[in-house]
């Protein structure tokens, strides 16, 4: 049981996801998704390690939390990359162009939305509105939004994050 | 930390304290953190301003605050000056020094920092003299630009919790009969008679009851409840309190949509600050009443704004509806009496409390009663956060407000209640704005989202656009919404790209009554909207993509093509050097081509363009 819980991951981080855990009440299953978030912050996506422990903490079939782990677009199973660029397609984006800056981000990092470039550099994703809507369209490159964005701009904005992977 | 206040007695004597030590004449610079303004850069305006007025000996503390959306997110960062009320547009770091020398410390305006009227050309020194704001009525908003959502004491100075001492002194009868007295209706977009709701919670079985705040704010292009959570956090919380106390709640949740990571900081802090005050826990304000709240993050799906998915994501799985056989209030969270109400909807409640259910009843139609907020998005000038009565009209909001359509373009619809909601076009722009109007034309007052759209914006790529944000929303658990919705997209799809007859659009009509007619929760049955809506005001636009294969807003990437008017083009040979596939070819100063078969009509040609000479038809 334990060695295929240690599986992929060291006792570090084993012990980080534990100190996590330690701010829920065993058994709450109603801390499911807050403590589900915060995991994801530390590793930015959900380890398959941290979710048997996620369930083990708040007393939940491992079904469950995968269940709801899978479920809402919030939670990565997958490792993501060291950058993330990602597009807001609500609606007032939307009318201003949003689908055609996605196209090109897309296209210039070769990979799709929710994916990854191959050496982990840059993550492509789509979220369905931040509140910044009155000055859409909207990219957010590592958390730093920018508004009124073009697909010019969007083009060179990914140049710059792939590029910054080459040299380093 | 502060000691718990024991009684409205102490309350009252610490927000005394506070103005005592507070000069309303002071001076007092207030930069806009909200979503759009931290978005151009405000957070280091704030930082700078902070930095300078330093140098100056300002006692900052006292004299600058971080606020939260003011409304007029098009032209942020805003900056306004109290008490003067002198109101600062598009303020960069390099305008700071100037405002903190002569504004904070000389009292004078910077001219070339006002607003300026597009109709008179005249600048506007104060928010009364710019139109977009002298035509609302802003009663949950208003404080936003007064107070520094992060400070309880702000809060309290303004008055804050005394609608809640209020109710103490009416007890929990008199307050729930002024809440139903007032017509409030939920703001999360059914339009539920507030107080009905809380009557049928209170009167159900069962000696533990909830009470929960809908921040999931699902609407995409729709940020109301995010800026009251952000701006003024404890104006929600004092109305959960109220809300507690009438309806008998021991304990609360806020579930926030964890897209608004500054939102969910806001709420919690405020909690612990009320919670430290003795405004929340054992024994409220040493009242009878004990009651706590805490907050939960959503995890991204639409579907969770639902009352009953929302449960279930607060009990730690997945967000699928239940059917409503029972309802939330009798069998809610954990099986127990629930009442939901939306962020906005608890926002009025202290000012019902405290100024009274007549005063709310001025305001409004008849059946919609009190203020709405509006966030005025898309195709518009004047892009942001309105708060106007009910019965406004769409007119009144979209050209009288917002400043009409930009670039002289022409209007061409308004989509308002979210992907629920549906387009309404030029015809219906005198429509009150109010729940059953909306309805009756089709549409549907929502949460408040307002998304306008011009000319240049296809109904049928519009009407595709939500059934793909729903078909990848819906949460599969029923096979009308499930399948219906997916094979929606996929009809639409074929329209959009050339593949659509009228046998198409036969279709789409029957299958949407299907969809519409058997889903288990509202968001199938109400998924329907933008597609019917659009075909019932639009059909002539759906009729030249399937007879014409034509996209008449030139947005349907199958059916347009990218060229460059010889006439305008000057050679400059920017959009050349910038095209991904090298599909622009001329000579330098002479006019340039587009090859038609290698361009992908990415639109960067567009873009770059200094002469606008790419055309798309
Ligand atoms: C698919 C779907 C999504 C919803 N999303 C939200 C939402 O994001 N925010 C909200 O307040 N209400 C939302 N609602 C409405 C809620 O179910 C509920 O009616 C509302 O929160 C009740 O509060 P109110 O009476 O104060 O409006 C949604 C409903 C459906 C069917
Ligand atoms: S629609 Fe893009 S931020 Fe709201
Ligand atoms: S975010 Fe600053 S005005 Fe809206």
């Amino acid at each position: 049981m334990s060695a295929d819980r240690e599986r992929g991951v060291t006792a570090r981080e084993l012990r980080r996801i534990a100190a996590v855990l330690a701010r829920y009440p065993q058994g709450d299953a109603g801390s499911l998704v807050n403590a589900l978030h915060d995991v994801q912050a530390e590793f930015r996506y959900l380890p398959e390690a941290a979710l048997c422990e996620v369930a083990d903490h708040l007393g939940l079939p491992r079904a469950q939390v995968y269940g709801v782990a899978s479920f809402y677009q919030g939670f990565h199973l997958e490792p993501r990359g060291e950058h993330t660029c990602t597009v807001c397609m609500g609606t007032a984006c939307h009318v201003r162009g949003a689908a055609r800056l996605l196209e090109t981000i897309e296209r210039d990092a070769g990979v799709g939305a929710g994916g990854t470039t191959p050496d982990l550099k840059l993550t492509v994703e789509e979220v369905n509105c931040v509140g910044a809507c009155a000055i859409g369209p909207l990219v957010i490159v590592d958390g730093e939004y920018h508004g009124h964005m073009t697909a010019d701009r969007v083009s060179r904005l990914v140049a710059k994050l792939l590029g910054e992977g080459a040299s380093r | 930390m502060t000691a718990r206040l024991a009684g409205p007695r102490a309350l009252t004597r610490y927000r005394e304290a506070l103005t005592r030590a507070r000069d309303p004449g002071r001076r007092v610079v207030s930069v806009c953190v909200g979503t759009g303004c931290r978005a151009n850069g405000a957070r280091e305006v704030y930082a700078a301003l902070r930095a300078q007025a330093e140098k100056h000996g300002v006692a900052c503390e006292e004299q600058s605050r971080a606020t939260g959306c003011l409304g007029f997110c098009q032209c942020g960062p805003l900056l306004s000056v109290a008490p003067e009320g002198i109101v600062y547009q598009h303020v960069r770091v390099a305008d700071v020094p100037e405002i903190v020398e002569r504004t904070l410390l000389g009292g004078e305006t910077v001219e070339r920092l006002l607003y300026v009227d597009p109709a008179t050309g005249r600048p506007c020194r104060t928010e009364e003299e710019i139109p977009f704001y002298h035509r609302q009525q802003r009663v949950l908003l208003r404080d936003n630009a007064l107070l520094d959502p992060t400070s309880i004491d702000d809060y309290i100075a303004l008055g804050g919790y005394s609608a809640l001492c209020r109710a103490f002194e009416m007890g929990p009868v008199a307050v729930l009969e002024e809440v139903k007295r007032s017509g409030l209706r939920g703001r999360g977009g059914a339009g539920f008679p507030t107080g009905r709701k809380w009557e049928a919670c209170r009167d159900a079985a069962g000696d533990l009851r909830y009470v929960v705040c809908n921040a999931d704010e699902g609407d995409p292009g729709a940020f109301m409840d995010d800026a009251l959570l952000e701006g003024d956090p404890h104006s929600v919380l004092e109305g959960m309190i109220i809300g507690a106390f009438a309806i008998g709640a021991r304990e609360g949740y806020v579930y926030v949509r964890q897209e608004y990571p500054v939102a969910v900081e806001r709420i919690t802090r405020a909690i612990d600050q009320a919670r430290d005050l003795g405004l929340l826990g054992e024994s409220v304000l040493g009242s009878d009443l004990s009651f706590d709240v805490r907050v939960s993050r959503g995890g991204g799906a639409f579907v969770c704004g639902e009352a009953s998915a929302m449960m279930a994501s607060l009990e730690g799985r997945r967000g699928v509806p239940r059917r409503r056989i029972i309802h939330l209030s009798e069998r809610g969270l954990w099986g127990r009496p629930t009442n939901l109400n939306n962020v906005e909807t608890w926002a009025n409640v202290p000012q019902i409390v405290l100024r009274g259910a007549d005063w709310f009843r001025s305001m409004g139609t008849e059946r919609s009663t009190g203020t709405k907020i509006f966030s005025l998005v898309g195709k518009v000038n004047d892009t942001g956060l309105v708060e106007v009565p009910m019965g406004a009209t769409l007119r009144d909001i979209i050209f009288g407000i917002g400043g009409g359509i930009p670039g002289g373009k022409g209007f061409k619809a308004v989509q308002t209640g979210g992907p629920s909601g549906g387009c309404l076009p030029a015809e219906k722009l005198d429509t009150p704005v109010d729940f059953d109007t909306l309805v009756a034309e089709g549409s549907m007052m929502g949460s408040g989202g307002m998304i306008v759209m011009d000319e240049d914006t296809c109904m049928v790529d519009v009407a595709r656009y939500f059934l793909r944000f729903l078909a990848s929303e819906s949460c599969g658990n029923c096979t009308s919404c499930r399948e219906g919705l997916w094979r929606l997209r996929d009809l639409l799809g074929d329209i959009a790209e050339g593949r659509g007859t009228r046998d198409t659009i036969a279709l789409i009509e029957e299958l949407a009554d299907t969809v519409k007619a058997t889903s288990l929760c509202a968001l199938g049955t109400s998924a329907v909207n933008p597609v019917l809506s659009t075909l019932r005001h639009f059909r002539d636009e759906y009729l030249a993509h399937v007879d014409d294969k034509r996209c008449p807003a030139a947005v349907c990437k199958a059916l347009i093509t990218f060229s460059i008017d010889p006439d305008a083009c000057n050679g400059c040979t920017l959009c050349a050097a910038r095209c991904p596939q090298g599909a622009i070819s001329g000579e330098k100063r002479q006019p340039h081509t587009i090859a038609p078969e290698l361009c992908i009509k990415c639109g960067i040609c567009r873009d770059v363009c200094p002469r606008d000479a790419v055309r798309v038809h």
